[in-house]
């Protein structure tokens, strides 16, 4: 799946790094505590948080996140923008409720990785 | 790589905005040194959740990465206010953050599991009303 995927999954707008929308997604966590999805660790994971800080850019930056989505149409201020810009992080912002959307991505066969252990 | 390497770094407490600065820092540096991805990896989240926790808890301090062809060592000493009971605080879901800090996304008590979980070795010492040091390694070979 692509970034482009999640995004038509979700009918999801960009905020920003829309030319990056090619990338692969092998994984995704949904959670608004950051510590809980820094205990996750998959490669080219997205994100989909109602949080909305730059510790959510941060946390996205240590785990080599690909893209962030916000749910619940949430947007992030100009300096987390930035922030995403400089670290090549694609900004989504969904309309759709947490679980609406983990479950939209869980239907198109997005996969949460194994159980915590 | 041959010689080694030292970071330095000074944390202010309650500037939560700015957390994770230092963390960032070294990830870049590790990044440009051609360090194995995964071993970035462990060591930016355990120095973030390092970070974090001396701007949520401490009256800030300073954080040392020492950079070695075998090993990456993380010191991050603080100027107290200390931890009471370092095993309770170990405790997966363990957590004396207040609420103010849960809403911005931490204090679920998951901050030492995961230094414990990323690092090769986790080291704290402690002492109330002294300072708290945590020293963690992850190891390159």
């Amino acid at each position: 799946m692509t970034i482009k995927d999640v995004r038509d999954a979700l009918r999801a707008r960009y905020i920003c790094g829309e030319e990056l929308e090619g990338r692969e997604v092998h994984s995704a966590c949904g959670s608004d505590m950051m510590s809980d999805v820094l205990a996750f660790v998959k490669d080219r994971a997205v994100l989909l948080t109602g949080l909305c800080n730059p510790q959510v850019i941060r946390t996205a930056e240590m785990m080599d996140i690909v893209c962030i989505v916000f749910v619940r149409g949430k947007m992030p201020d100009d300096i987390m923008i930035e922030m995403a810009k400089e670290r090549e992080i694609v900004l989504l912002s969904s309309g759709h409720r947490m679980f609406s959307a983990c479950g939209l991505l869980y239907e198109k066969g997005l996969r949460g990785g194994a159980p915590y252990r | 790589m041959n010689e080694s390497i030292t970071l330095n770094y000074d944390v202010d407490s309650s500037d939560f905005t700015r957390a994770g600065e230092a963390s960032s820092n070294v990830k870049r540096t590790l990044k440009l040194m051609d360090v194995d991805p995964e071993i970035v990896r462990r060591v930016a989240i355990s120095l973030y959740e390092g970070e974090i926790n001396m701007v949520i808890h401490s009256y800030g301090g300073e954080i040392k990465v020492i950079i070695t062809p075998d090993e990456i060592e993380m010191v991050l000493r603080d100027k107290g206010p200390g931890i009471e009971d370092t095993e309770l605080a170990m405790k997966a879901g363990y957590s004396t953050a207040p609420d103010n800090i849960r809403s911005l996304g931490f204090g679920a008590g998951m901050g030492l599991p995961n230094m414990k979980r990323y690092s090769d070795d986790l080291k704290i010492e402690s002492k109330v009303g002294v300072g708290t040091t945590v020293r963690m390694k992850v190891y390159i070979s």
